[in-house]
């Protein structure tokens, strides 16, 4: 988190938000990890990205980032598509700081619906995009009514829509943006990630930074912080299980997406976090789909 | 079962009155409410009758006077003095309010079993199979087949509707309900079952209501008492029957004349 920078491409200062606004930000992180959970409204800018490309994270990660932190931008748990490949192309125009795409280098990660698999650690933060932060809102429409909610901690209505979901589903269907509660306070929304990144975020050792960008809220969970998922006495929250372990690299207890290869029905699951299945390839795991199927996902035999 | 009743007053009103900038909402309203005791209010449109229940429930702040509650730990207090967080407490166990139209007092979206959930939850209830069980008890209580639990309120008529509203709010056993209109948007026999439905549960439970309507055979059929409203005042009170077999007011007369007999 160094100051003024010398600006690396022309006409930019380091990480593209003037001085002014990274501190305002900071303010708002700030507050943000006093109070577990709480949203803090901050003024948004405008980025140069359509809102929903992760213009609150992109902000978050200007306001923290220095020229000698390392980055890695991760979409979905993989490093190299659109959204990722250009928000760190941004970062190493305007701020010309390192990137990376190995967990274990990076200082700050920025991340649109996934958390790493492999262990954060205290010397690493990392940045959510979040589309919306009210975890109330599709249950309560008026944002008076939200904050006074989330004042008086009358957090009765989030079991409701868990409630809702048992009873025409038989179990919680939330699979992703899973309400947590932070600190035995406040109720968020852990953006889209998959309730299977629910457990990793409680006592993390990493710093967890949150940024919507259109709402105008920034939010955190400091390290070592308790994060219970909501759930029933008689129906405890879970996370997804997989029958298979991932078809490249063999591993288990990981989030897996799946793959469609063929238009008969073939199908493969893979490591939904791609620097974990190369990390683990690399270590000489071998999936049983490993050397088959190289050339459509890239996985080395 | 009778409950155990207090002797003391449970809402007493005093001097109460609110004014919306010139206009006069009502004034001057002076009376006590006791456990058990249903009160109605009655008059015309307009006449301060529902600024009146706005003022109880705390949903209005008054321009004058108090209303005095005595919460259930015993204690007499000014219920325009106690905090947001208390207030609504006090709003999601102690009270229910039933709304005219059932659409404000449900959750359109939200199953019949979550409605009746709803305010288990609220205070603490994280029990799936507990809270499902005590909601479907109270469909059944308020004659509504348990099987359908899990519709909407959407797919239920006008009359299922303001009975599902009646479950969702004695769920936590409170003890005083508002109730504005509740049977004014059904139709006669419909409105007949829900009045029964209401007069037992309240001397079952030991309820005291406060019902504003304008009906003055629901306030024949379900109250003790009633207070009679014209241009914001209270213009006659005292025991049901006798203020509508022999009313005194000029005004009360006419209200009571203009009913169609049967």
């Amino acid at each position: 988190m160094s100051a003024v920078a010398a600006p690396q491409a022309s006409g930019y200062n380091f990480a593209y938000l003037d001085e002014q606004t990274k501190r305002m930000i900071r303010r708002a992180i700030l507050k943000g990890i006093a109070i577990p959970g709480y949203q803090v409204p901050f003024a948004s800018r405008e980025m140069p990205m359509p809102y929903g490309w992760g213009t609150g994270g992109v902000q978050v990660t200007a306001a923290i980032i220095g020229p000698a932190d390392v980055l890695k931008v991760i979409d979905q748990g993989s490093d190299d598509t659109t959204n990722a490949v250009s928000i760190r192309k941004f970062f190493a125009k305007t701020a010309g700081v390192a990137t990376t795409t190995e967990t274990k280098d990076a200082t700050i990660i920025q991340t649109r619906h996934r958390i790493p698999e492999r262990q954060l650690t205290e010397k690493q933060t990392i940045v959510f995009q979040v589309p919306i932060p009210e975890p109330l809102r599709f249950l309560e429409p008026r944002e008076t009514e939200t904050r006074k909610l989330h004042a008086l901690a009358d957090y009765g209505l989030m079991h409701v829509k868990l409630y809702e979901d048992i009873s025409r589903h038989g179990h919680i269907a939330t699979t992703y943006d899973y309400p947590v509660e932070v600190a035995d306070r406040y109720v968020m929304n852990p953006s889209p990630t998959p309730k299977f990144d629910n457990p990793k975020m409680h006592m993390s050792p990493a710093l967890q930074l949150f940024g919507a960008g259109r709402e105008k809220r920034i939010y955190a969970v400091p390290p070592f912080t308790k994060v219970r998922s909501l759930d029933f006495e008689d129906h405890p929250f879970e996370v997804q299980r997989f029958d298979k372990p991932c078809a490249l690299c063999a591993a288990t207890n990981v989030y897996l997406d799946e793959v469609v290869l063929d238009d008969r029905g073939g199908r493969m699951f893979v490591c939904s976090d791609s620097d974990y299945c190369e990390e683990r390839r690399a270590d000489g795991h071998r999936g049983e789909l490993s050397g088959e199927a190289p050339h459509l996902v890239g996985g080395a035999a | 079962m009778m409950a155990k009743l207090n002797d003391k007053p449970l809402l007493s009103a005093r001097n109460l009155g609110k004014h919306y900038g010139q206009r006069l909402g009502c004034r001057d309203v002076n009376f006590d409410l006791y456990e058990g005791e249903v009160l109605a209010v009655v008059g015309e449109s307009g006449s301060g009758k529902s600024t009146l229940l706005g003022l109880l429930a705390t949903e209005l702040s008054p321009t004058a006077g108090a209303v005095n509650y005595r919460m259930r730990d015993g204690e007499t207090r000014n219920l325009f003095d106690l905090s947001e967080a208390e207030r609504r407490f006090l709003l999601r166990t102690d009270w229910g309010f039933v709304r005219q139209d059932a659409r404000d007092g449900l959750r359109m979206g939200v199953s019949a079993g979550g409605n009746v959930g709803e305010r288990l939850m609220a205070v603490g209830g994280r029990h799936y199979g507990r809270i499902r069980d005590t909601a479907s008890d109270w469909l059944n209580r308020v004659e509504i087949e348990p099987e359908r639990i899990d519709d909407l309120p959407k797919s239920f008529s006008g009359g299922m509707r303001q009975r599902l509203q009646i479950a969702r709010n004695l769920v936590t056993h409170p003890r005083l309900v508002f109730m504005d209109e509740p049977t004014s948007s059904l139709d006669v026999s419909v409105q007949a079952r829900l009045l029964d439905l209401i007069r037992g549960l309240v001397s079952e439970l030991g309820l005291a209501v406060i019902i504003v309507t304008h009906d003055l055979a629901v306030a024949r059929l379900l109250s003790h008492r009633i207070m009679v409203m014209r241009q914001g005042r209270v213009i006659e009170t005292g025991l049901t029957d006798q203020v509508l077999d022999d009313p005194r007011e000029a005004y009360t007369q006419l209200l009571v004349s203009s009913v169609l007999a049967a």
